[in-house]
């Protein structure tokens, strides 16, 4: 049964990415690519990988279509026809295509209880985490702890691409349209004259960041964690400078206070690795924060995830503002 | 008692997937913009509260009851906003209701 | 039972995305996608039960929100095109 949901999914999957490919409008495809990511979300879902399925329907279906709209605004709506170099590409595509599908061959079948990861790493993973880390979620225990060195790549990965886009994107602030009546700027408004949605959003804004504090601190319990919290919280934030326009967000979280956040989490933690040594153990050895090394480690793990956290939803939030700023030349 | 919580739900969650079905037909087979979106509409609350009904009474008094009528109450305040919103931008960039083609059964 | 239920959503995900992939104007493509939205709501909280996971419910939870923001991000679009192409009209004229 689970094959066929599957299939049924991944059948509307391809139908969408050969949707995507061969539209020429680009608002079109946008709003595709919403659709691709709600279908990634449901095979993650259905594969039954949670952690992976929140991140995808946080950040994949809100933010990056927020991302891509202003993107959009700023520059033309239908794509310039390529007209060279179709059949070559067209050539490379497939024969990746075809060695791609060729290396699958040997990879052994889903869920397959004598496929090496069966026997050797996941068995491993599970019998530890109860003695040394202590929490249910194990996919926490692993991207928090015996994986640690990952996800401070990852954070500061993320660091440094909000950087990158800070720097193209901020370069051109402050070219103001030639002043008429209409002409205060239109992400300034926002839907500001539209009554009902303002209302509605106002209601939900406080109850999206608190779920996105539920979500980071359950991150040890169920499907959650820093990512997605911060996707979540900054979602919130986003929707509040959709209804009330940019000026009124930035009035609530200005821009000083996004870059303590971004260079916040990534310090905390390199902080917490630091700790670490300090106190007498290895970088990023959590067992040494308290008396208790499995204390130590829920401990390591919580701060950890609260700087992935703050570092996200800063990182995103100011990628929002670089493009909100920018007025349409 | 069980068997007749069961039966409810079944027939609940029998008629949430009917109107899921009759929605997404209509919204594909109706011949105007604002004639889908009722039907798409239709989906969002009618379905959603006889399907999300039916597997609260599965859930019984438990935490997943709590965050399903959580799901339902989020889901009722933002689909009838959502709806309202795309009509009111479709009609304020010139999307007029009503059919050419169906001038001629008018009369 | 729950099945059967999952299958129907499974079918009106694929209208809406044929809808989607017609609609020959732009309003027609966001309602897809809004119901779409909505649809993989309902189909994450029956697979949830289906599967015996209830505590997976956060994640149709997430989405009943974030699909919000995104048709509002939408109309926001529209709403600045609006109004930047009736500033180019009267700059233009």
């Amino acid at each position: 049964m689970v094959i066929l949901f599957a299939v049924f999914l991944l059948t509307l999957l391809v139908l969408t990415a050969v949707a995507i490919v061969r539209t020429e409008n680009l608002f079109v495809a946008v709003m595709l690519t919403g659709i691709f990511s709600l279908l990634m979300a449901a095979n993650f879902f259905v594969l039954d990988a949670a952690d992976v399925a929140l991140t995808e329907a946080a950040i994949g279906a809100g933010i990056t279509t927020v991302l891509f709209l202003g993107a959009l605004a700023l520059t033309a709506e239908h794509e310039k026809s390529v007209s060279s170099g179709r059949w070559l590409s067209m050539g490379v595509v497939i024969v990746t295509t075809l060695v791609l599908i060729y290396a699958t061959f040997d990879k052994p079948r889903l869920g397959d209880p004598q496929a090496p990861v069966h026997l050797h790493v996941a068995p491993w993973y599970l019998e530890q985490t109860p003695e040394i880390i202590g929490i249910p979620n194990v996919v926490t225990a692993v991207l928090g702890s015996f994986r640690g060195y990952d996800t401070l790549g990852e954070v500061f990965v993320v660091f440094t691409a909000c950087i990158g886009v800070l720097f193209i994107l901020s370069g051109r602030r402050g070219r103001h349209l030639p002043s008429n009546g209409m002409a205060s700027s239109s992400t300034d408004q926002g839907l500001r004259h539209h009554l009902i949605p303002r209302v509605v959003g106002r209601l939900l804004i406080p109850f999206i960041v608190l779920f996105g504090f539920y979500v980071q601190f359950h991150g040890e319990y169920g499907p959650g964690g820093g990512f997605q919290a911060g996707a979540i919280v900054a979602a919130g934030i986003i929707l509040y400078a959709l209804l009330e326009g940019e000026t009124q967000a930035l009035k609530a979280v200005p821009r000083p206070a996004l870059m303590g956040m971004i260079i916040g989490g990534a310090m905390l933690y390199g902080a917490v690795g630091i700790a670490g040594i300090a106190l007498g153990g290895n970088f990023l050895d959590y067992s040494v924060l308290a008396d208790n090394p499995v204390t130590g480690q829920q401990i390591g793990i919580l701060l950890i995830e609260l700087g992935v956290g703050i570092a996200v939803c800063g990182a995103l939030l100011s990628i929002f503002h670089a493009f909100a700023a920018r007025e349409p030349s | 008692m069980d068997s007749a919580i069961d039966v409810l739900s079944w027939i609940l969650l029998a008629l949430g997937g009917g109107f899921v079905f009759v929605g997404g037909l209509g919204a594909l087979r109706l011949p105007n913009f604002y004639t889908r979106m009722h039907a798409a509409s239709l989906t969002d609350s009618m379905a959603s509260i006889l399907i999300l009904v039916g597997i609260m009474l599965q859930a019984g008094w438990s935490l997943a009851a709590i965050k399903l009528l959580a799901i339902l109450a989020f889901l009722l305040l933002t689909g009838p906003t959502a709806s309202y919103a795309l009509a009111n931008s479709a009609l304020l960039s010139g999307l007029k209701p009503g059919n050419s083609a169906d001038e001629s059964t008018e009369n | 039972m729950y099945y059967i239920v999952s299958i129907a959503i499974l079918i009106t995900m694929a209208l809406a995305l044929t809808r989607a992939l017609l609609g020959p104007s732009v309003y027609d493509r966001v309602l897809a996608v809004n119901m779409f939205g909505t649809k993989t709501t309902l189909l994450l909280s029956v697979i949830a039960f289906l599967y015996g996971r209830p505590d997976f419910l956060d994640l149709a939870l997430t989405y009943a929100l974030i699909n919000f923001i995104g048709v509002l991000a939408v109309l926001e679009f529209f709403q600045s095109r609006s109004i930047r192409r009736a500033n180019n009209r009267v700059d233009g004229s």
